[in-house]
């Protein structure tokens, strides 16, 4: 059962919690599937989303979750608020939360904000993604969609390609398919994977060819050009060539892997369009997915006050 | 099952059996073939009761009758109230709801407040051409908002610390329905 009522991480669930979050998810996800897509279980509550980082698909795949469950729904970006005028990050929450807010959803620059929010007010909080911390619902819509795929997670070998270093969403999955008995696998250049990350219980490789024999999943993650104000790789076309995934060296792989990606894709980069947008792909089913795992947790985090 | 403690049978198994007969029987009086007709059973205890319905008619008819089953969960009305968190059920509903004649299936009727939650979820389904309310059970001195079934197996007296639980089991046909006391006021759910 879930006694959770945050959602900051997937560190602080159990694998147990995590499956039945994933279990629930599929009574949501026939929701938005039916004629009439919204439900009246959430009218009496009203949700914070708080973005201090730019977001399109978390931020609308979010909204989108509480209006199908009627919640009434506040949005928050911190480019055109008066955290512009340098108020504290509390003093913006405390005065949202006096217009009487029940849970709040937030993503910031800086690690550690959700537990920061948890500890100091009384209202629900998700973590949206925090620096480089954890994105926990990107990992549970990924979770969930790998499950609909191969449907058990005992042995599967899931990779993650790309920019390790930078990617919340990378260690939220890593933490969460390691619970759920899978095997991980990171690659990269070296650049661009963390020092000492083999001590989480993951393998790591530089060759991108080898990793896609190996795996059964590959989830590829977006070179982050925002945060990558170092030079950890001389140019995007060099990392294309070598970390870059076509339909050519998929079509060369002995076993057919399935693609991932959290978005937004990068074309021609870490994926070719022809393999973004071919059936082996789950891209979009992540994004189906990704409403349908918010519209859970929200449900499910309201009910332990 | 064992027996709950400070129970009382109402219905022993050989008499639940006379009163599934009668309302199978009513209930093809009033549907002939099914044609047009849906069984649909209330998560989480309307189920067996549905299945064990469904069974007995398909038997007497020798034809196969649609049946499905409805979470009522996001449509309740007590989730602020809940004291722990309710799981959702499966909802499975095997054909559009549009003119069909919908037969809702619980075991006990109560305040009304789950049924009118159930006529709330099968209104996002479709627009059936009429829903019908069986229930085992009718605590008919209880309940909170006007609704009433069609058919009934039993009513019963009851007063409101008072639970009634429902035993039915497909395989091992040790059916029965027993009332017992309980320590906490009834918080009005069915």
């Amino acid at each position: 059962m879930f006694k959770q009522r945050h959602l900051l991480g997937i560190q602080h669930l159990t694998k147990e919690e995590i499956l039945y979050i994933l279990e629930q998810t599929t009574q949501f996800k026939t929701i938005i599937n039916n004629k009439v897509r919204k439900v009246p279980t959430l009218r009496d509550y009203t949700i914070a989303n708080l973005f201090f980082e730019n977001s399109t698909r978390t931020k609308l795949s979010f909204e989108l979750a509480q209006k199908r469950l009627s919640a009434d729904v506040l949005n928050f970006s911190s480019s055109n608020s008066s955290v512009k005028k340098g108020e504290t990050l509390l003093d913006t929450v405390k005065n949202i939360l006096a217009m009487k807010v029940d849970m709040i959803v937030i993503r910031h620059a800086s690690p550690g904000v959700p537990i920061f929010l948890s500890k100091n007010t009384d209202v629900h909080i998700i973590n949206a993604g925090d620096g480089a911390h954890e994105h926990p619902t990107q990992a549970l819509l990924d979770a969930y969609s790998i499950r609909e795929v191969h449907n058990d997670f005992k042995g599967l070998n899931v990779a993650f390609i790309g920019d390790i270093f930078h990617s919340r969403v990378a260690f939220s999955n890593i933490y969460c398919l390691l619970k759920l008995g899978a095997n991980v696998r990171l690659c990269g250049p070296p650049t661009l994977i963390p020092k000492h990350i083999e001590e989480l219980g993951v393998t790591v490789s530089y060759d991108l060819r080898e990793t896609l024999e190996w795996a059964d999943v590959a989830n590829v993650l977006r070179i982050q050009m925002e945060r990558a104000d170092g030079a950890y790789f001389p140019s995007t076309s060099e990392y294309a060539q070598f970390y870059g995934i076509n339909r050519e060296l998929l079509d060369s792989l002995k076993s057919k892997v399935t693609i991932m990606h959290p978005g937004p894709i990068n074309r021609g980069v870490e994926l070719s369009s022809d393999v973004a947008d071919s059936a082996q792909s789950i891209i979009l089913d992540q994004v189906e997915n990704g409403v349908a795992v918010r519209m859970a947790v929200t449900y499910l985090l309201f009910q332990n006050r | 099952m064992a027996a709950l403690k400070n129970n009382k049978i109402i219905l022993s198994k050989e008499k639940l059996h006379f009163i599934l007969e009668r309302l199978t029987h009513q209930l093809i009086e009033n549907h002939l073939d099914f044609e047009n007709s849906i069984l649909l059973g209330i998560q989480p205890r309307g189920i067996k009761l549905c299945d064990r319905i469904h069974q007995i008619l398909e038997k007497k008819l020798g034809r196969s009758i649609l049946k499905g089953y409805v979470d009522i969960s996001l449509h309740r009305d007590d989730i602020h109230l809940m004291d722990k968190p309710q799981s959702m059920s499966q909802t499975i509903i095997p054909s559009t709801l549009d003119n069909k004649n919908i037969i809702l299936i619980d075991d006990v009727l109560y305040s009304g407040r789950t049924i009118r939650a159930a006529l709330d979820t099968l209104m996002d389904y479709g627009r059936p051409r009429d829903i019908e309310l069986l229930v085992l059970i009718d605590r008919r001195l209880h309940r909170h908002v006007p609704i009433q079934a069609k058919y009934i197996g039993q009513s019963i007296d009851s007063i409101e610390k008072e639970r009634v639980q429902v035993y039915i089991d497909i395989e091992n046909q040790d059916d029965r329905v027993e009332i017992y006391t309980h320590k906490e006021p009834n918080k009005a759910k069915g």
